[in-house]
């Protein structure tokens, strides 16, 4: 008997359906992978095994865990299997766990309910289990509460609440997509030992960590499956044509070509630039720290770093959406002022940007034609309105919308549609340099290619320049010129694309590489080379801000800040770039 | 959480200062004393008056002379009842309506909460949709209206309870006045509590419990309780307000001689200070509450502490 | 959030709202007409014919009161003067209202700080016992009715548009608007006013019943609305003293009363569920 055997299972809402006839069965002791892009169905399928859907789900077919049918069960029932044979991990810690509830308190009342232990007893297990899942001092994250907790941590929380009954199947769903991706590394290595004595269902949309942690794989598409087998099998010839494109799209490290640097005249400069918030209790909150960098026309730059890394204040503070603290920002060796507000009108139509949530980033109360032509509108008044039009139906053209959508208001569009339209508001004044705050970071891995490709194809156009803000290395690979890697609101490492990816020169960039999960059961990926999170940004540490988990690091790290320098042409902030062999 | 108390506890001090000074103003900013409707009285006789109210200072003077006294507990003399001071007044009458109030906030929170958690947990049945029906209807009779029907139909018509308060004795006569000001309230919270506690169960950590397989009890007691009381608790502010005022129309159409008919009788003979009196006696009530609700909210939410 | 285009096509189709619309539509077309048709008159006193009862002879449908007044024509008229001060003190709360909060959100900063300090502090304050007093203070100042209603009613108007204001200040297709050089008055009008109004009329709607209960209480304690003038909770008032010899003075203005406030926050309800953002997802 297997450990979980799904029959024909067809979940649908109202005419909707989510899930369709959906086959497959996990043995005790497997670790399966469902590979699937956002509407395919996978979360779902999770939902369903642990009877969790929405009252107006209506569910057909059959699902059984040890023999005992799930689907429909009685809530008794449920609760009969629920924590002790089959748990779940979602998504997001923050939201999963309770806020108001101690850590150690919501993992005590699982053992409770469950008659499993009580008393001093429970409290003993509930501290074995977070020591075992790799909390730093049990006995403090006993008493916290969630919001005390990292990311990492809250995450690590989870999962010991999932495990604490010892169920037989842990099925996690996307456990590390709303981590950073050093720390994604560090749980999807507590994954790795925890599937040696349990059954693993590893729901992503990351081809990368079921390539390195599923044995078996099943790949799903609109609710239905499409492909199941094994790992090194499907990655070595997919059957199905979504497959294929699924794994064609997923950003490689290690294969495809780099773009060469590019010589053009040199658009937009920053120069020291400091940014910083003030917080409400006085306290100042040090974004970006004496930042420098320069782009030229025609080049992409790739702005890379964690959450806390002052990315996004680094090119808010460019387009003035935030105030510099010290600095310059020069555009075409012009000084641009400060705030965007106080900037000549003129600059304003040379620097654009595109935002990482396409829906909040068009007017629910404006029709795509207008949120085009609104630029236009500003800029370029001589231009009669059916001239307008025109240059509108164009743009939208060149993005890949017909006419069609002209009229549509933005919540009929699809995050992808909606990101083109984005685009087309963005670079319809034909601006010098184009700012991509995360804006494929929402996407689908097929519709991430194709708007990568469109911003390609917009910058062999002109001299576009484009700074494109990432956390991840691998997604900016293929399109950028030039990397910038930054850590707490410093440089770490500014170098072209080709030395960067071939040979890091600082730790923190290796690290970065490393933690990326590779999509190729063949290849070694999504290695742990770094441990901790990211500090607070509020006390950034001593000298060096990355020394605290830097295994390189020495007593001039904690002593003295490492001033950017050029290392092997790239231009490196560490005190032993030269030293060390990474 | 020492340091949120104690930040809390300031705040609150300017606030009762406004209190006291709008109220001032607004009685002495007003055309005519006290004095000056009825009789035409002799000059030297109006001078002694102005003199013994100090009303021939100047404002500030007069103000600061009245804070000192609020200070220390001392609402000045009542104009009507000459021979009481306000503050005798209101601590006469204070005993009584405290009791009403609290018996109405008490079953209003305990009707309240129960109907709106049971209608929460069976959404969209007939329960649900009854309780949510007649919590609409409390929240559209005012206490004046449900008041006086309750007598009419209660008491007039079936007699089964007392009409007024005076001559009756026990228990009984308490019934229809808290009654009348407790159905709003509960129809309030009732509505505030179902609609936090959907809220609340619609939440990812409510579906981690349930896939914890917790029971519907061990979710609502251990994961929903604490979070979905907080907007009941930030009601209770206004919920004492409203009681308050509800307490003025009540024991005016009950005959109950408590700090409402106090009130009313007050601004009817436009008695300046008693008026001025209750009010400030009322607002430094309802700020200590907020201030008290505030102060719960931390214990409940340990978000909030650190701010 | 959702295009207003499409947001009155699913008012048409929300039950709750249409009825409860068409109801308090009705009985404002019977408030402004019945007057003008009922052969009485509000003020004309009748000494043969106190209290009594309902009955269909001179059209005296809701009987008559303690002067023999039609209750009918002085109900309708109570209906009237209720709205009216319903309706102008709402739309003082949401001009007052909408301006503050958007100022405040829009300017934000400390000046948003001190604003929303302003009114926090208001907040805390037992509002109908200040209208009380300045009642008292100023007598009884039709004016200052609306303006006393109003200005309780303003702070939550505030509150809510700083921060809806707040919040679509930071949106980013406002930033987007603000990098390509859009004007500030066109922000404003343009990007997000649009997305106010939603919030804005929700919440005229859920003031308009809380401004006829103070307007209605204020009366009812003789603080509001004077002789001969009348409103509904004047009337409630004059039923109550004679509750037990002619019930109806005090049923027929208390069931009015009622049934319009019922209809208006179930109108507000609705409103709010079609336009609660997480509905329309």
């Amino acid at each position: 008997m297997s450990l979980l055997q799904v029959d024909g299972l067809t979940i649908r809402y109202g005419d909707n359906e989510v899930v369709r006839d959906l086959s497959f069965a996990i043995e005790a002791g497997e670790s399966v992978g469902v590979v699937g892009e956002s509407g395919s169905g996978k979360s779902q399928m999770a939902l369903a095994v642990l009877g969790l859907l929405p009252g107006n789900a209506v569910t057909n077919g059959s699902v059984l865990l040890n023999g005992t049918e799930v689907l429909n069960a009685s809530e008794k029932t449920l609760n009969g299997l629920r924590a002790r044979h089959m748990a779940l991990v979602f998504q997001d810690p923050m939201q999963a766990l309770n806020p108001f509830v101690r850590i150690g308190a919501q993992l005590r009342v699982i053992l409770t309910t469950h008659n499993l232990a009580s008393g001093r007893e429970a409290d003993a297990r509930v501290l074995d289990m977070l020591q075992r899942v790799g909390l730093p001092d049990p006995e403090r994250q006993f008493r916290a509460y969630p919001h005390q907790l990292s990311g990492g941590m809250r995450q690590r929380a989870m999962i010991a609440s999932a495990l604490i009954a010892a169920p037989e199947l842990l099925i996690a769903d996307e456990p590390t997509t709303a981590l950073d991706v050093t720390v994604q590394a560090q749980i999807l290595e507590l994954l790795e030992e925890i599937r040696r004595d349990t059954t693993l269902l590893l729901i992503t949309h990351d081809l990368g960590i079921i390539a390195g942690h599923c044995e078996r794989m099943l790949v799903l598409e609109q609710g239905r499956l499409v492909e199941s087998g094994t790992t090194i099998d499907i990655f070595a010839s997919p059957q199905h044509e979504h497959t294929a494109a699924l794994i064609d799209a997923a950003p490689r490290l290690d294969r495809g070509d780099v773009l060469s640097a590019v010589a053009g005249n040199e658009v937009l400069q920053l120069c020291n630039v400091s940014v910083s918030y003030d917080e409400r209790n006085g306290d100042s909150l040090q974004a970006v720290r004496n930042l420098s960098l320069s782009v030229s026309a025609g080049e992409t730059v790739a702005v890379v770093g964690e959450s806390g890394s002052g990315k996004t204040s680094l090119v808010r503070a460019a387009l003035g959406l935030v105030p510099l603290q010290s600095g310059r920002v020069l555009f075409c060796g012009e000084e641009l002022g400060g705030l965007v507000q106080s900037r000549p009108i003129a600059m304003r139509r040379d620097l654009q940007l595109v935002f990482q949530d396409p829906a909040g980033s068009l007017n629910p109360q404006m029709r795509v034609a207008s949120i085009v032509d609104e630029p236009l509108l500003v800029h370029e008044r001589g231009l009669s309105s059916e001239e307008r039009q025109k240059q509108v139906a164009a743009m939208l053209d060149r993005v890949g919308l017909d006419a069609s959508y002209r009229a549509r208001f933005p919540h009929e569009l699809s995050g992808g549609q909606a990101q083109r339209v984005a685009i087309a508001r963005a670079l319809i004044l034909k601006p010098k340099v184009l700012v991509c705050d995360e804006a494929v970071a929402a996407l689908d891995g097929s519709v991430r290619k194709e708007i990568l490709a469109l911003l390609g194809d917009a910058q062999k156009d002109g001299g576009l320049a484009i700074v494109f803000i990432t956390h991840d290395l691998a997604v900016v690979r293929a399109i950028s010129h030039r990397v910038l890697v930054m850590y707490m609101g410093r440089l770490v490492e500014l170098a072209d694309c080709a030395s960067l990816y071939s040979r890091a020169q600082h730790p923190y960039t290796k690290a970065l590489l490393d933690a990326v999960p590779t999509p190729d059961p063949a290849a070694a990926g999504g290695t742990v080379s770094l441990s901790g999170e990211v500090p607070s940004i509020l006390s950034p540490p001593s000298g060096c801000a990355f020394h605290p988990r830097c295994r390189f690091a020495k007593d001039i790290c904690r002593a003295e800040l490492p001033l950017p320098r050029i290392v092997n042409g790239s231009i490196v902030a560490c005190h032993r770039a030269e030293e060390i062999s990474l | 959480m020492l340091r949120y108390t104690v930040l809390r506890v300031l705040g609150a001090i300017p606030t009762l200062l406004l209190v006291i000074v709008l109220a001032f103003l607004m009685v002495h900013a007003a055309p005519g004393g006290p004095f000056d409707d009825e009789r035409v009285l002799p000059p030297e006789i109006e001078a002694n008056i102005a003199k013994k109210y100090h009303l021939d200072e100047p404002l500030h003077r007069q103000f600061l002379r009245y804070l000192g006294g609020v200070v220390q507990g001392d609402l000045g003399p009542s104009y009507s009842y000459r021979d009481h001071t306000v503050s005798e007044l209101i601590g006469g009458a204070l005993p009584l309506s405290l009791h009403l109030g609290a018996l109405a906030m008490l079953l209003s929170l305990i009707v309240g909460v129960t109907a709106g958690t049971a209608a929460a947990l069976r959404k969209n049945t007939v329960l649900d949709r009854t309780v949510m029906a007649l919590a609409m209807t409390g929240i559209s009779i005012p206490v004046f209206v449900v008041a006086p029907v309750l007598v009419l139909v209660l008491a007039v018509y079936l007699q089964w309870l007392p009409a007024g308060w005076s001559g009756n004795a026990g228990g009984a006569r308490y019934l229809l006045p808290v009654v009348s000001l407790a159905l709003p309230q509960i129809a309030y919270i009732a509505r505030l509590t179902r609609a936090s506690m959907i809220d609340v169960l619609a939440s990812d950590f409510i579906r981690t419990a349930r896939a914890q397989g917790l029971g519907t009890i061990a979710i609502v007691r251990y994961h929903a309780l604490k979070p979905a009381m907080l907007p009941v608790l930030s009601y209770m502010g206004p919920a004492v307000a409203a009681i308050l005022t509800g307490s003025v129309v009540v024991e005016e159409i009950f005959g109950i001689p408590g700090l409402g008919q106090l009130f009313v009788r007050g601004a009817l003979n436009r008695d300046y200070t008693l008026v001025l009196g209750i009010v400030i006696f009322y607002a430094t009530l309802i700020i200590l509450l907020n201030l008290l609700v505030d102060i719960l909210y931390a214990v409940i939410d340990p978000r909030v502490r650190q701010r | 959030m959702m295009s207003l285009g499409s947001t009155w096509q699913r008012l048409r189709q929300n039950r709750t709202v249409m009825i409860c619309g068409g109801l308090l539509f009705g009985v404002v077309v019977v408030a402004c007409i019945g007057p003008l048709v009922s052969p009485n008159d509000y003020l004309q006193t009748d000494f043969d014919n106190l209290l009594s009862p309902p009955t269909v002879t001179d059209m005296q449908v809701f009987g008559t009161d303690d002067l023999g007044r039609d209750l009918f024509v002085r109900s309708m008229l109570g209906v009237r003067v209720t709205i009216v001060i319903a309706v102008v003190a709402s739309a003082v709360s949401l001009v007052i209202g909408v301006i503050y909060g958007a100022v405040a959100g829009f300017v934000g900063g400390r000046v948003d700080a001190v604003m929303m300090r302003f009114v926090d502090t208001l907040y805390a304050l037992p509002f109908i016992f200040f209208v009380i007093l300045l009642m008292v203070a100023f007598e009884r100042n039709f004016l200052l009715i609306f303006v006393a209603i109003g200005a309780i009613n303003w702070l939550d108007m505030a509150r809510i548009v700083r921060g809806q204001t707040l919040s679509l200040r930071e949106r980013e297709f406002v930033a987007a608007a603000r990098v390509t050089g859009v004007s500030a008055p066109r922000i404003i009008f343009r990007h997000i006013a649009p997305n106010l109004m939603g919030v804005v009329i929700v919440y005229v709607t859920l003031t308009i019943p809380q401004a006829i209960l103070v307007e209605s209480f204020l009366s009812f304690l003789g603080l509001g609305i004077q002789e001969p003038q009348t409103s509904l909770g004047a009337l409630v008032n004059a039923g109550v003293n004679q509750m037990e010899g002619a019930p109806w003075m005090l049923l027929i203005p208390a069931a009015l009363l009622a049934s319009i406030l019922f209809c208006c926050n179930f109108l507000g309800d609705a409103m709010r569920d079609v336009f609660d953002a997480r509905h329309t997802a």
